[in-house]
């Protein structure tokens, strides 16, 4: 990309050259929802029922595999091309991209589980699968809610739907984002507070959040919050129709397999908001204000294979200074936190919490210089991390 | 009437129009704006951090 832009006394910059390596493997994106075809396709080639397993294998193998050998993705725009680079049209068709499969895969994975041949164990398969796919459609939708263009807004409830998480655009624009990194947030999980603890806390939390923060809207604007106005009632509304309509054409034997691809997406896309913030905590100021949001108080990776899985997203302090930059443009802050791998790797440490705090808990434990009193407590364990750790905080006193 | 700027992302509150789907009709004083209310595009800033545009 190229462009000349002016400085501020008025003289014309050379022109910078920048090219966007990742440009054609953003394509990548909208790959993934047909990975539940390949399973198919190993499955058929190979023989092997395994295969119907195939979607948690390259989330949770293959993209850690490539994150530890391709490692870490050294291109950041330079600001001279941020403004073409947002622009750019190309970048937001990829996304959208994403839609038509990832509902093809969900249409597909329902006629199949709908066929008499296979036996149960072949059917969660697929219904996993496409819960993979469902839980990157709300990172899908999670590029597309923050954006200005309402069709994008659209765009984000459509690929929630399948997962009744239409409530998730809400909570997450206007609640996480304004209490990110406090006690008060039920999506920045807690020190010592493990992925089993954090998924009911997130998840009930940020449905009464989302539903707060519509029914205050709409009390303002003075009338009933019971209204196919309220965003969380019609984000529903859609799920109740693509839920209804598959029941009506596949059979009341589908269900099971569509709450299993649901619960799998919701548990994807909170494992990583389990991971963004932990134990991250913003200061209360005399004001009885927190203090702003910056790049410390999120976790980022900048590793190639979850940035293109997942849009940038782990380049979450840039997000988070600027949730309404799309994706293209967001940059690694070198100064921000980092996660010792890819979020799709660290994922799979969450699974046992004592490997998840020996690897994590050090690490905040230094981001807050050894004193703990400051990071985001789990309030069951917080007496054990003060204790534990408060020979850390008896520093000499200033001279 | 006066317009606002959110100074993260540069929404822009003009009193004149209001934001009526955030509830606050055409014509509303920005001094009549709930403090406590986060900018609708980016939710970075509240409307105490507001500047004149
Ligand atoms: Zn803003």
């Amino acid at each position: 990309m190229t462009s000349a832009s002016p400085t501020t006394d008025g003289q014309v910059a050379g022109p910078v050259q920048w090219r966007d390596r990742k440009r054609y493997a953003w394509l990548l994106g909208a790959v993934i929802p047909a990975v539940p075809f390949l399973a198919w396709g190993l499955v058929t080639w190979t023989g092997l029922d395994a295969f119907w397993f195939f979607g948690p294998v390259f989330v949770f193998v293959l993209i850690p595999l490539v994150d530890l050998v391709v490692g870490r993705d050294p291109d950041n725009p330079p600001d001279e091309v941020l403004e073409a680079l947002e622009e750019d049209r190309y970048y937001r068709w990829v996304t959208y991209a994403f839609i038509p499969v990832q509902y093809l895969c969900l249409f597909w994975t329902a006629w199949m589980i709908s066929r008499p041949h296979l036996d149960v164990a072949d059917r969660v398969g697929l219904a996993v699968n496409a819960g993979i796919v469902a839980g990157i459609a709300i990172n899908t939708a999670h590029e597309l809610g923050h954006k200005r263009e309402s069709h994008e807004r659209w765009f984000a409830r459509i690929c929630l739907a399948q997962t009744f998480y239409g409530h998730f655009f809400i909570e997450h624009n206007r609640g996480h984002h304004v209490r990110v990194a406090t006690p008060e947030d039920p999506a920045s999980s807690r020190l010592g507070e493990n992925v089993w603890e954090f998924l009911p806390r997130t998840v009930v939390g940020s449905l009464r959040s989302a539903w707060a923060l519509e029914r205050r809207r709409l009390t303002r604007k003075g009338g009933n919050h019971l209204t196919l106005r309220n965003d969380v009632v019609n984000a529903w509304a859609m799920s109740v129709v693509l839920w209804g309509g598959l029941l009506a054409v596949f059979g009341l034997g589908l269900l099971p397999y569509l709450v299993l691809q649901a619960l799998v997406g919701i548990w994807l896309l909170e494992s990583v908001n389990y991971l963004e913030h932990y134990g991250m905590r913003r200061q209360r100021l005399e004001s009885g204000r927190y203090e702003r949001v910056d790049p410390s108080h999120s976790w980022n990776s900048n590793n190639i294979g979850t940035n293109v899985l997942l849009y940038h997203l782990q380049r979450h302090s840039d997000h988070h200074a600027n949730p309404t930059r799309r994706y293209q443009t967001l940059r690694d802050f070198p100064e921000s936190p980092v996660l010792p791998t890819g979020y799709a790797g660290m994922i799979v440490l969450t699974w046992v919490p004592a490997v998840w705090r020996a690897v994590m808990d050090p690490k905040v434990v230094a981001h807050f210089d050894g004193d703990v009193s400051r990071a985001n407590l789990h309030p069951r364990r917080a007496q054990r991390y003060l204790s534990r750790h408060s020979a850390g905080t008896t520093r000499p006193a200033a001279a | 009437m006066a317009r606002f700027a959110c100074p993260s992302c540069g929404y822009v509150y003009d009193e004149d129009r209001g934001d009526p789907r955030e509830g606050w009709p055409a014509g509303t004083p920005f001094s009549e704006v709930d403090p406590d209310w986060p900018c609708p595009d980016c939710g970075v800033r509240e409307q105490q951090d507001f500047e004149p545009a």
